[in-house]
């Protein structure tokens, strides 16, 4: 069972970027910082002994806990079971996680590892949705084109859903996309040869591959902020609180509420046989 | 008026999931299964004589394995053009995942490469030992390397020969079923996709594949032999497009068949199927795969097999059905490959493909890839002599298994 306990960082087509990236900015700073560029009064701030990458460590510890029953304890892998629950009836379609998530994992134009999609109804029955740039700017205006009576319309957020039994996993031919014990789908993205074939078996389209380090990328639920005890940042920053996700081994989180509770709740595409672990709180059945 | 609810998915407002937009598998994955049928098929063109014993194919039973070697040696090529990281290739060979339909590609493609190999260096082994004493330089030692240097050509030895050949070939047909049928399921085994996910997916692409490699054979024969003004075998020609017509009347049915029982079963999915054939496929899938490049090859197969033509206008009309069947193959690759990606999983629209001309899977590597194993025929053609005629010169006495 090796491969399940890499650090976080070593798994993710997104992290290892994102860390070179801070490590680029990293550097700039501190360059900035020799020459005086940034005022001497966040000198005294930043402690320098400590070195710039553990200070980082710390602030993400300061930050409070948001999953309890993470910090400071032994974290068994095969004792989690995490679902996402994604409240139909709350989402405003604002499009705050889509940025979250953009800025998060520095996303690619044109590559999404969550949207929202934006469903109307007109009287007639006609279902029209729609995605632009994946809802990354909120709905704000009308959909302009839709002449007719409206009846119904309401957003659907969409990420990866963290299959029970996931067919990226299966068709991965060297094993870069990888299930692991606490229920995460990820990519080892230092081994994906980016053949591509796991973007054609996900029946969600979560995937894509990354335009830069031609590997395939997606959502990872920020495995990186769950394992520190703390939400995925598209739940955290979501203000209606549509996004939900915890552990449902934990009889107090609000996911074993919901899905213990007497609400309507769904997976998509069920007919795949999947079985995901992102649930849809009052979806329609027009949702795809 | 409609009732309720009952257009809620199958309205076609033009959705597409925002990563669905870009078709993943372009020109190179369509190209891939095109080569490898190729050589499935010609490989069993050699089979059917050396293990079917069907004579009249004896005066391509060499060359198909060239033919089928030439392709083989550039199977690999799109496939390397279409990975995001081809230096990490090995990694399906080194950390292969068994449930993956893509992992066993290294190995079976390996396998059956030496085992096309070995069948080919035992059937010229006494060509070769010939040609080693009558060559210098350069030549000798790539003879001497090819028979690893032994001339020893007894009665006994030749037997031990035709012994080995007959295990190759006989394990090859099997191989080759495996490495095409194999390919198809690449395909079949994705259930996200209505139009790949069908057990017929193996069954059409084997098929395909034999149709493509025995068109390849008739052609490539009569053009060679046209080309250096060399006496054509017309029996051979026949019993070729003979057997071109069996497979590819199954071929066609199989295809016919799984569009027939997607509309006559009218699942989940059929209103996408049906949608993408009269819309975005219909002119290279109804026009051009199905009218032009099926229907009238096969009246041209009808006249070529059941009426009786003149020895000229039999090798003309060979040739024109040749090239057509090799074009519906491309045809019939390009529809699964590519048009199968034209369907969103929204299930509510259709993405577009524009091939690129100077794109690393672009019209211009396809091209280059097309033209290599011809020049790699070309190239083997200065080592190993085609025809068997062409022995004679060099060894009056019949030889193993040729
Ligand atoms: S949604 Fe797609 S990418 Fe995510 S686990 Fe399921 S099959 Fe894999
Ligand atoms: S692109 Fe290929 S190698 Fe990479 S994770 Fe997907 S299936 Fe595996």
């Amino acid at each position: 069972m090796s491969r399940t306990d890499k650090t976080p960082n070593a798994v993710s087509g997104g992290v290892p970027d994102m860390a070179t990236e801070l490590n680029g900015d990293r550097r700039a700073f501190i360059k900035k910082v020799l020459k005086g560029a940034i005022g001497g009064s966040l000198l005294l701030v930043i402690p320098l002994e400590a070195g710039v990458g553990e200070k980082q460590e710390n602030d993400f510890d300061k930050i409070p806990e948001q999953i309890p029953g993470i910090r400071g304890q032994e974290y068994d892998m095969s004792s989690r079971q995490f679902a996402f629950v994604v409240d139909i009836t709350r989402c405003i379609g604002c499009g705050s996680c889509c940025v979250a998530d953009k800025r998060e994992y520095n996303v690619p134009d044109g590559n999404y590892r969550t949207w929202v999609e934006r469903y109307v109804k007109d009287f007639d029955d006609n279902v029209y949705v729609d995605s632009p740039k994946g809802g990354v700017e909120g709905y704000q205006e009308p959909r302009p084109e839709l002449k007719g009576k409206i009846r119904d319309t309401f957003f659907v957020p969409k990420l990866c859903n963290m299959c029970k039994k996931p067919s990226c996993v299966q068709v991965c031919p060297v094993g870069a996309t990888f299930k692991s014990p606490d229920g995460f789908i990820l990519v080892d993205s230092k081994r994906c040869v980016g053949c591509g074939y796991c973007i054609q078996a996900c029946p969600y389209s979560a995937r894509f591959l990354h335009p830069v380090t031609r590997t395939a990328e997606k959502c990872t639920w920020c495995y990186h902020r769950v394992r520190k005890g703390l939400l995925p940042v598209c739940v955290h920053v979501c203000p209606t609180k549509a996004r939900k996700f915890g552990d449902m081994n934990d009889k107090k989180s609000e996911v074993y509420k919901i899905l213990r509770s007497h609400d309507v709740i769904t997976v998509l595409k069920k007919d795949m046989g999947n079985a995901p672990s992102l649930y849809y709180k009052g979806v329609r059945r027009e949702v795809v | 008026m409609n009732p309720a609810h009952e257009n809620v998915v199958s309205t076609l407002t033009n959705y597409v999931f925002p990563n669905d937009l870009h078709v993943h598998w372009s020109m190179m994955i369509a190209l891939y299964p095109y080569i490898t049928g190729i050589v499935a098929g010609a490989f069993i063109v050699s089979s059917l004589y050396h293990v079917f014993k069907i004579e009249s194919l004896k005066p391509v039973s060499r060359f198909s394995l060239l033919f089928a070697l030439a392709f083989l040696a550039c199977a690999t090529l799109p496939l390397l053009c279409h990975l995001g990281r081809p230096e990490r290739n090995f990694n399906i060979m080194l950390t292969p995942n068994p449930s993956s339909a893509m992992a066993g590609f290294g190995y079976i493609y390996g396998a059956y490469g030496l085992v096309l190999f070995l069948e080919i260096l035992f059937i010229f082994r006494p060509t070769l030992v010939h040609l080693k004493g009558q060559s210098s330089g350069l030549m000798k030692i790539i003879y001497r390397a090819l028979t690893c240097d032994s001339s020893n050509l007894s009665e006994q030895s030749l037997e031990l020969d035709r012994k080995i050949i007959a295990f190759l070939a006989a394990i090859g047909i099997p191989m080759a079923c495996v490495l095409h049928g194999y390919v198809g399921f690449i395909f079949g085994g994705i259930k996200a996709n209505p139009t790949w996910a069908t057990p017929l997916m193996p069954v059409i692409f084997l098929l395909s594949a034999c149709v493509s490699g025995v068109s390849g054979i008739i052609l490539a024969y009569i053009l060679i032999k046209s080309f250096r003004g060399q006496y054509i075998d017309l029996e051979c020609v026949k019993t070729c497009t003979k057997f071109l017509a069996g497979f590819f009347i199954v071929d066609f049915t199989f295809e016919m068949l799984e569009i027939f029982s997607h509309s006559y079963l009218y699942t989940e999915h059929y209103h996408m199927v049906d949608r993408l054939l009269a819309g975005p496929l219909y002119v290279s899938f109804w026009e051009w795969q199905v009218g032009l490049l099926s229907v009238v090859p096969l009246l041209l197969l009808g006249i070529l097999c059941l009426t009786r033509i003149s020895d000229a206008s039999y090798k003309l009309l060979a040739s024109v059905v040749s090239f057509m069947l090799l074009l519906q193959v491309v045809f019939m690759r390009w529809n699964v490959v590519i048009g199968g990606q034209l369907i969103s999983k929204s299930d509510r629209g259709f993405t577009q493909f524009h091939p690129e001309w100077f794109d690393k899977e672009g019209i211009l590597t396809a091209i280059v890839l097309m033209t290599l194993p011809l020049i790699i025929l070309f190239v083997l053609s200065k080592i190993f002599p085609f025809w068997n005629e062409e022995d004679k010169d060099l060894n009056r006495k019949e030889v193993g298994g040729t």
